[in-house]
């Protein structure tokens, strides 16, 4: 289970919240999409839940823990923004053992581990390659492959099909299915598609006017 | 018919060059510019003779000026980068109270004529304070002096290019590297300076020029003592102020060789300073 409770942020110097005493929650397993316009504040939302930005009020519960002052790494949360943000100077096989590595794990299971989450996304070609070159199906599945490798207890994506062709957002759209059902894993994924989230969205949340307008599950 | 227009569409039509004013006038303003820079140089480098230059460049103290400019502006390119990654990182990435101010007195040397850095530097190290980093370091009228005489001064250009690479990198990747454990720390160190390899290059070879070219700092604070703080500026200066003007030419072409160079160097990163 994670749920926001009263959440609320206001940019510094905005006489506007951006988010106005949101609350919704999303139980174990299951997967969540997040609809709203541009400027909305669901990048907002989602960099709250990761730890990446504070929020003026309001909590923040992953499980039965509240986790609203813990630093993003201690969340367990695997974040895929927009265009995967893969980090350039690294090969895909360092990027996906980055989250690993940053917490230490032997090197043998490391190795182990980035081949496993390789295989299970289909990148496993690309391993000692450099993201420069690769496609927008290809970013995101190293993306993902990198926030799956921690064993995270929720995923939280980004718009990750917003940039790529129909066909791949499709292949993207059925790992995604595969995966969520593999790791029984809580997933909230932003999409502006109502295509993506009929398909995949079995929870379906509205952000309008700084709140959670429709289909809300408050905790 | 349709085979003559589909012979026709193959093969490719010379652009018609139509006159344009507008970008004629543009042009003329850039070639008279540039013009008028390549002939300074041509009539600097005419000036004299190619064996009378080799003769004064091998001459003891341009030796000495020269291989200490290399050493001294090496050190403050050096320097300047280590001061310019973290100020400009957290320039770009931290809205704080104060911001705008900080970030105009981060270009105070450069819009201080160079002369008011130099009686600056040299009035701050008589005061007790000073005086006490001069009884650890001695700065005054030595080569770590020129040092930092020339780093006062390269250092704010080596900020503001690294600002400008930080602001056109995404935080994204420093931001996923935190939630898969990453601290602060790790994430610049692992994610945002091997990103930004090539600005940071850049940024060094930018406060390299800088220090390469400043005079007035070093003369002030510095001195130009012979086999001493004499840099290849203060050379120029020495030989022009003595009448040996030569010499003061010849330094001037290998100055403008190496800043060639640095130039041919920054704009290979691909980086805009």
């Amino acid at each position: 289970m994670i749920a926001l409770k009263h959440i609320s942020w206001q940019p510094p110097g905005s006489g506007t919240r951006v988010l106005d005493d949101v609350s919704f929650g999303v139980a174990t397993g299951r997967y969540a999409v997040l609809m709203g316009r541009t400027g909305s504040g669901k990048t907002t939302l989602l960099e709250i839940l990761c730890g990446l930005r504070a929020p003026d009020s309001g909590e923040v519960w992953i499980g039965d823990r509240e986790a609203t002052s813990e630093l993003p790494g201690e969340r367990g949360i695997g974040y895929v923004p927009q265009d995967g943000a893969l980090f350039p100077s690294m090969t895909i096989r360092e990027q996906i053992g980055f989250g690993l590595k940053m917490r230490s794990l032997p090197a043998a299971e490391i190795i182990d581990r980035v081949k496993e989450a390789a295989q299970e996304v289909a990148v496993e070609h690309l391993l000692d390659r450099k993201p420069v070159g690769l496609s927008g199906g290809e970013r995101q599945r190293v993306a993902l492959a990198r926030a799956l490798v921690i064993r995270p207890s929720l995923l939280l994506l980004d718009e990750p099909l917003a940039s790529l062709d129909e066909e791949t957002q499709d292949d993207l759209i059925a790992l995604l299915q595969r995966t969520q059902s593999a790791h029984r894993i809580t997933v909230l994924h932003v999409t502006h598609s109502h295509r993506e989230a009929e398909r995949l969205g079995e929870i379906r949340l509205h952000l309008a006017g700084g709140r959670i307008s429709d289909g809300a599950n408050h905790p | 018919m349709s085979q003559r227009s589909e012979s026709e569409r193959s093969v490719p039509r010379p652009r018609r060059w139509r006159f344009s004013p507008f970008w004629f006038i543009l042009g003329l303003i850039t070639f008279g510019y540039l013009g008028f820079w390549f002939a300074m140089l041509a009539a600097t480098a005419t000036y004299t003779s190619p064996h009378g230059i080799g003769a004064i460049l091998l001459s003891p103290e341009i030796r000495y000026a020269t291989v200490l400019s290399l050493v001294t502006c090496t050190a403050a390119a050096l320097a300047s980068v280590v001061f310019a990654v973290p100020i400009s990182y957290l320039m770009s990435r931290r809205r704080f109270p104060g911001h705008a101010l900080v970030d105009a007195a981060l270009d105070i040397p450069i819009v201080l004529p160079p002369m008011v850095v130099g009686i600056c530097l040299l009035i701050f190290f008589q005061t007790s304070f000073g005086g006490l980093i001069e009884r650890v370091i001695p700065l005054t009228y030595t080569i770590a002096g020129v040092i930092l005489a020339q780093f006062v001064i390269a250092a704010a250009f080596a900020i503001r290019t690294m600002r400008n690479v930080f602001d056109h990198l995404s935080p994204r990747p420093e931001n996923v590297a935190l939630t898969l454990g990453a601290t602060r720390w790790q994430a610049l160190w692992h994610v945002t300076i091997p990103a930004s390899r090539r600005g940071i290059f850049a940024a060094a070879s930018v406060a390299w020029a800088r220090s390469l070219g400043e005079f007035g700092p070093v003369l002030v604070f510095a001195g130009a003592t012979r086999f001493k703080t004499e840099v290849l500026p203060t050379s120029v200066w020495l030989a022009w102020s003595v009448g040996e003007l030569e010499q003061g030419v010849a330094v001037s072409l290998l100055m403008i060789l190496i800043s060639m160079i640095v130039l041919v160097a920054v704009k290979a990163t691909g980086e805009r300073v």
